[in-house]
Order: structure tokens, then sequence, then C-alpha cells
């Protein structure tokens, strides 16, 4: 008997709220069995091919319900796992650790955290436990979001865009076999040099609790959303898209470290419920102003890649690029949901 | 009542996995105002992980340290998000401070729990006043150790109605840790739901410490 879940209030594709992260999972293995391997107890997405011997691993993970991320990112030249936790909620260090385990070559692991505080406290368990097994770990956080402006008295920036941007580039220099120390060192430069803002025009709805995460009025939009629906910077009257990309792209220009005649990476992403045709108009108008401030589009990626669920809106990510960094973002990636080269 | 005993920790987390099963709703809803709504549902799933073990290994654990330690390691793996290291590192820490002991009088219990609130503080780094866990835990420590007396049930009921009021007393607080955090003045006016759980597992302990159980 199929569960009768809050009828009326939400509609999704599922079969019961309890079951979505595995029946996902089990669909990923139907789909993506001949790259990825999927381990259910506890849960990780690991590559066929792992562990890869010499090469540093990468794992990363966190809440799902943000797919493509971060299982959708597994696979030569990005990640080597990744740790699904139920719908926005952290996964747990067991997770975490035997992911690590079945993916370490010899080379040591990389952990890739966005900044949450249940995320960082997972992680940092399951580095000691690996450190106790005699396996080197270096984390890489990202904290992007410049919607948190005092970061002294909050948990700090949240760590959103930028991460998908790190997980390929840190995946490509891993795969040329890159130290650990060095992976370490680019992530860290990659953290300092990448800014994003989100946007919200809808709420989403997690599986378990069955009603919108926030409620938002007709005519407001949230402004700095993060992307468990948390509230950003203010709300604001619904707004043209460019207007929106206005009140996004200003307060990532205006932070930190961008300079006229930089070289950057500009990627407009979707939260999951906004089409692909109005992230065009997004970027359309993003890449005029990054224009406007003298910044110099070198590489970019439009579409749904770290999401909110079915939330509609967007965020835009801009990172300083040079040389090395554009080697790796062309270097070949094969993943479930980037693939090129 | 003088001693806390095996038994006693045993129907402590039963009673805990009743309590919390019952107010996860009331939980998950507290977190949708200043959190991500997980925090019932999260709970839930951990204490009845942790039932599943107890029946799964047949017998309970041998000693109070084994119990504990079994608790904390269970939390950790099932229950995710902030909670989860919180609240598995508190029962591990219970697990190594009840080491060789095998029943606890007031005092000792004083030791143990305030041994547990030292490791939420050293992981999640928050002071008296952040509006998280501590603000519930910290006080009622002190309000149990402030009984003069041996009675652990006295002991125990004093300090479940002070974690009942510093629950309360987070509701004018401004959030510095955690998610609830990046709400900042829209977090005022709201009720901790890590700092009501934390009062949930002690009126969970104090019932399984009443004379006569």
């Amino acid at each position: 008997m199929p569960e009768l879940v809050h009828t009326g209030v939400m509609k999704k594709l599922i079969n019961s709220p309890q079951e979505v992260v595995r029946e996902a999972l089990e669909g990923m293995e139907a789909a993506h069995g001949d790259r990825l391997r999927i381990n259910y107890e506890p849960p990780f997405i690991a590559r066929k091919d792992a562990p890869v011997k010499g090469k540093v691993a990468l794992v990363s993970g966190g809440g799902s319900g943000h797919e493509p991320m971060h299982g959708g990112y597994v696979g030569k030249g990005m990640l080597d796992a990744a740790c699904p936790g139920q719908v926005f909620t952290s996964p747990t260090p067991d997770q975490m650790f035997e992911a690590s385990k079945a993916s370490t070559g010899g080379a040591g692991v990389v952990h890739i955290v966005k900044n949450y505080t249940g995320d960082i406290m997972n992680f940092e368990l399951a580095a000691e436990m690996l450190e106790g097994d005699g396996i080197k770990v270096e984390t890489v956080l990202t904290d992007d979001d410049v919607a948190v402006e005092n970061s002294l008295y909050t948990a700090g920036r949240r760590g959103v865009g930028l991460t998908v941007l790190m997980e390929k580039l840190l995946g490509a220099a891993a795969e040329q076999h890159a130290s650990l120390a060095d992976i370490k060192k680019l992530g860290d430069v990659i953290r300092g040099t990448g800014r994003s803002m989100g946007m919200a025009l809808t709420p989403c709805t997690v599986p378990h609790a069955g009603k919108p995460s926030f409620e938002l009025p007709d005519d407001e939009i949230e402004l700095g959303i993060g992307i468990h629906g948390e509230p950003g910077r203010r709300r604001v009257k619904f707004a043209s898209a460019d207007a929106i990309t206005e009140m996004l792209m200003e307060p990532i220009i205006s932070d930190l470290p961008f300079k006229k005649g930089d070289d950057v990476v500009l990627f407009v992403n979707g939260m999951g419920g906004t089409p692909l045709i109005e992230l065009y108009i997004i970027y359309r108008k993003a890449a005029q102003i990054a224009k406007q401030h003298g910044l110099k589009i070198v590489r970019n990626l439009v579409g749904p890649y770290i999401t909110s669920l079915e939330m509609a809106g967007t965020s835009i990510t801009l990172l300083k690029m040079n040389d090395q960094l554009c080697k790796l973002w062309d270097a070949p990636v094969d993943t479930p949901a980037l693939r090129w080269g | 009542m003088e001693y806390l005993e095996l038994k006693n920790a045993r129907s402590w987390i039963q009673a805990a996995a009743l309590l919390i099963a019952e107010n996860a709703a009331m939980l998950t809803q507290l977190d949708s105002s200043i959190g991500d709504g997980d925090h019932g549902e999260n709970m839930m799933r951990g204490f009845k992980a942790i039932e599943k073990k107890f029946e799964a290994e047949g017998a309970a654990p041998a000693d109070l340290s084994a119990l504990f330690k079994l608790v904390g390691m269970t939390l950790l793996s099932s229950v995710g998000g902030a909670a989860g290291p919180l609240y598995g590192g508190f029962f591990l820490a219970l697990g190594k401070a009840t080491a060789g002991k095998d029943k606890l009088n007031k005092q000792e219990l004083g030791q143990v729990l305030e041994a547990g609130l030292a490791d939420i503080q050293r992981r999640g780094k928050a002071q008296l006043g952040d509006k998280t866990m501590v603000d519930a835990l910290a006080p009622a420590l002190q309000a149990f150790r402030e009984r003069s007396d041996d009675d652990l049930a006295a002991a125990l009921q004093a300090a479940v109605e002070q974690a009942d009021q510093s629950a309360k007393a987070t509701i004018p607080m401004l959030a510095r840790k955690g998610r609830a955090s990046y709400l900042a003045e829209r977090s005022i006016g709201h009720q901790d739901p890590g700092a009501t759980s934390v009062a949930f597992l002690l009126h969970a302990l104090a019932s399984a410490c009443q004379t006569g159980s």
C-alpha cells in the first residue's frame, strides 16, 4: 500500500518520504552502474574503478536534495566518492569514513566540505577516525555565499555554487596525480577567490516535512537564499530578470577579490524549479554586468548544478581564473552530470 | 533514590525514545521556524536505530559504559545534521566517564553529565546565550549540582524544571550558532529546538530515576 502523504499540500513523484534517498540511489545504480558503484550500508556513491592507485581521493557529501550535487559528480576527473545524507541533512561520519576507505589509493584523501555546522562536524569526526587508521586527510572548505554579511556572529558564509567548480577543478588536479598538499593549496586558493549569491522565487518542500520550508508572498522574492531555503539578506518586491541579476551581481562583484582585467568563470545556476530559458536570460545580463566591470569571462557554466529540490530561483557564482585553472577546467571529466573532453 | 544503575540507564534511553517520538512533530515545527525543519525526524530516526540495536543484540549492553557507547555510536551514524555529532559525542563522553563503574551516585552522575556537556561545547563551540542545546543543558546541570542532598530523583527534578525554563528562555535570544544564526534578528521570538530536545532527554532521565523505579 502506498503511504498517503499530505495530499493537497505536497505533490511529488515519490513513493514514501522515508525511502526517497534510498530509491534515488537505486535509480542511480540502474542508470549509471557502468561507471558508479553504489554502497547502501552506509550509503555512498563511488567510482566504479575506485580506488585508483597512487591518486589522491576526493570525497564530498552533504544533504540530499541538491542533485546532481554531489553524487552526479562522481567519476573520472571529478569526485572519487560522495556521501548523500537525508534530504537537507548532513551525512554521518561512518559514511565519510567508509567512502574514504573505499576510495583511497594510498596518496591521501581530500574532503570537500560546504560550510554548514552539521557538515563540518560530521566530516571532522570522519577525518579523526581516518587519521586513527593512518589515512592522511586534508579538508577544503567552500564558504562563498556573500549573502551572509556578518560572518562573525553566525556560522559563517555558506558553501554554495563554488562547490561545483571546486569539485571539477580539484578533480582534474587529482586525476593528473597532483599531491595531497598541492590539492589542498589549490583548494584554498579557489576558496579565497570565488563568490556566490542566490535568490528564490518560491520555497521548496522537504518530503518528510510535507510542507514548504518557508512562506513567500506572491509579490516577494528572497534575496540571498541558501541552498536549504535559509533566509538571505532581505525580502524584496518581485522584479524583472535584469533587476534581479543586478541585485545578485552587485554584492558579488563588490566583495573582494575581483578587479578590472580579471579572468573569471561565470556560473549561472538553477535552483531546481527554474527552466534553462530563464537561466539564459539571467546569464545574458550577468555577462553584461561582468563586462561593464572589466571582468573577462573565460569559461562558463549554465544550468541546474546545485539545486534545492523544486525551488524556483537562481544563483550566480564568479571565480577568478588563471591559465592553470583554465587547463584544469578543460581537462576531461566523465560523470553522470558533467561530461566533456 | 541514591544510585543510577544499568537498568535506569536503559530505561532512560527507552523513555527518551518515546518522548522524542511523541514530540517529533513539535521539534520539527520549532526547527522549521529557525532551522531546516528536520530535528524531530532526525532524532526519532536515531532513537529508533538504538532500539533496533538493543533488539538485535539480544541482551542489553553489559555495563553503563558499553550502553552509553552504543547509544553514542548509533546516534552518530544515524542522526546526521549537527545534532548527530553533538548528541552522539555527548553519549560517547558519558561512556568514557562511566568506564569501570556499575552505578553512579548523585555527585558522580553530575560529573558524568558535565563531561557530556563539555564534549558538546568542544565540538559545537557554543557559549551560553548563543541559543543552542547548551542554553538548556548548562543551567540544568547547575541546578542539579546545587541540590545539596544525595537524592538523585530530587536533583533530577530540579534539573528538569530548570531545563524547561531555560529552553523557554531561548525564545528572546539571537542565534549565533548553526543554521538559525543566518536569520540574525529573525531568530528572535522562537524557541531553540536543540535546547528543547535537551529538556526532553532530561525529562526521560528523571522519569527513569524516580524513587522505586
